[in-house]
C-alpha cells in the first residue's frame, strides 16, 4: 500500500487527529468518557495504522522496539510507583489522599499518574503484539 | 446484530469472518452506548472492533484464508454449547429487571459512590472515579495482566523465531 497516494494522503491527514483524539481521552477521562485503557489503545491504533500504510520498517523509525518493550514494564511501574509514594507518604498502599495536602487534590494526581501508567502499558503491549504478527513470515499456501 | 450472527456462522471466507465481527463489535458499542454506558462502548469499539480487527487480519495474513471443513459432524459440542447457553439464560431470569432502582447492585455501595465521591475524589466521571480510586488494586490487577499477556505473546513467538534460525 507504500505506493497508493490517495492512502498515504488520507494517513497523514488522520494521524494526527488520531493522537490528538487518543490525548484528549487520556486527559479528559475525568471529565467525560475514557480513561488511560481505551487512550492506550487508541495511541497505538494510530502508530498500527501509520505502519498499515507506510509499511512497519517505517513505523519502527517512529515507535522503535526497545521503546515499546520499555513501555510496557514501564506502565506497571508508574502505577505500582504511585502507590509506593502513597506508603512513603504516610498512607496505605495505593492511597491518594496523601499525595497532596488537599485530599481531593490528591486524588486528582494519584489518578493522573495511575491512567498514565495504564496508558503506557496498553499501548506498549498491543504495538509490541502487532510487531510480533505483522514481523512473521507468510506461510505458503 | 442477528444477521451478522447468521452470516458470521454461515461463512467460511475467514476474511469475511472478521471483517464481520468487527461489525458486531460496533453493533454491541452502540448497545452499550444506548444502555448509557460509554465507557464501555468505547472500550468496545477501540478494542473489539479496532485492535483486534487488525490483530485477526495479521494472523489472517499468516495462514490460509479459508476455513478447513470439519471431519467429523459437531454434534456433542452443538449439543454441548447449546446445553450452556440454555443455563445461562435460565440464569439471567431470577436476575433483576434492567435499570431497577431496587436490584442488590444498587444497594450495597453504589450509593456511596455516587453521593459521595464528588466530595471525596472530585472527578466528574464516577466511572474514572470507580476505576483508578476506589478500585484502585483491581485496575492495578488489570494493567498487570495486560503486561503479563504480552510478555507471554513475546516469549512465545520469539522463541519460535530463534529456533527456525538455528
Amino acid at each position: 500500500m507504500r505506493d497508493d497516494l490517495l492512502l498515504r494522503w488520507a494517513a497523514k491527514l488522520l494521524i494526527p487527529f488520531i493522537l490528538l483524539f487518543a490525548l484528549y481521552v487520556q486527559f479528559h477521562g475525568d471529565f467525560g468518557p475514557g480513561g488511560g485503557f481505551q487512550a492506550g489503545v487508541i495511541l497505538a491504533a494510530a502508530v498500527i495504522f501509520y505502519a498499515l500504510i507506510y509499511g512497519l520498517a517505517d513505523a519502527r523509525k517512529v515507535a522503535p522496539e526497545p521503546l515499546v518493550e520499555s513501555m510496557m514494564a514501564i506502565g506497571v511501574l508508574i502505577y505500582a510507583g504511585v502507590g509506593v509514594a502513597g506508603l512513603l507518604l504516610g498512607g496505605n498502599y495505593l492511597d491518594y489522599f496523601v499525595l497532596d495536602h488537599d485530599p481531593v487534590h490528591g486524588q486528582h494526581r494519584g489518578i493522573f499518574w495511575v491512567e498514565v501508567g495504564v496508558a503506557t502499558t496498553v499501548s506498549g503491549v498491543m504495538l509490541k503484539i502487532f510487531y510480533m504478527f505483522a514481523d512473521r513470515g507468510r506461510v505458503d499456501e | 446484530m442477528v444477521v451478522t450472527v447468521w452470516v458470521l456462522g454461515r461463512s467460511r471466507n475467514l476474511f469475511v469472518v472478521v471483517v464481520l465481527s468487527g461489525v458486531y463489535s460496533f453493533f454491541m458499542a452502540t448497545v452499550l452506548v444506548a444502555m448509557d454506558a460509554v465507557d464501555v462502548a468505547m472500550t468496545e469499539a477501540s478494542v473489539g472492533a479496532g485492535i483486534s480487527t487488525v490483530l485477526f487480519l495479521g494472523a489472517l495474513y499468516l495462514c490460509k484464508s479459508r476455513e478447513a471443513h470439519a471431519m467429523r459432524r459437531p454434534w456433542l459440542p452443538l449439543g454441548m454449547s447449546l446445553a450452556v447457553g440454555a443455563t445461562l439464560v435460565y440464569g439471567t431470569l431470577g436476575l433483576p429487571e434492567f435499570s431497577d432502582a431496587q436490584a442488590p447492585i444498587h444497594q450495597h455501595v453504589v450509593p456511596r459512590y455516587l453521593n459521595e465521591e464528588k466530595d471525596e475524589v472530585g472527578v466528574p466521571n464516577v466511572v474514572t472515579a470507580v476505576l483508578a480510586s476506589y478500585r484502585g488494586y483491581d485496575t492495578l490487577g488489570e494493567t498487570t495482566v495486560v503486561f503479563t499477556a504480552g510478555v507471554g505473546v513475546v516469549t512465545l513467538l520469539r522463541r519460535r523465531r530463534r529456533a527456525r534460525a538455528s
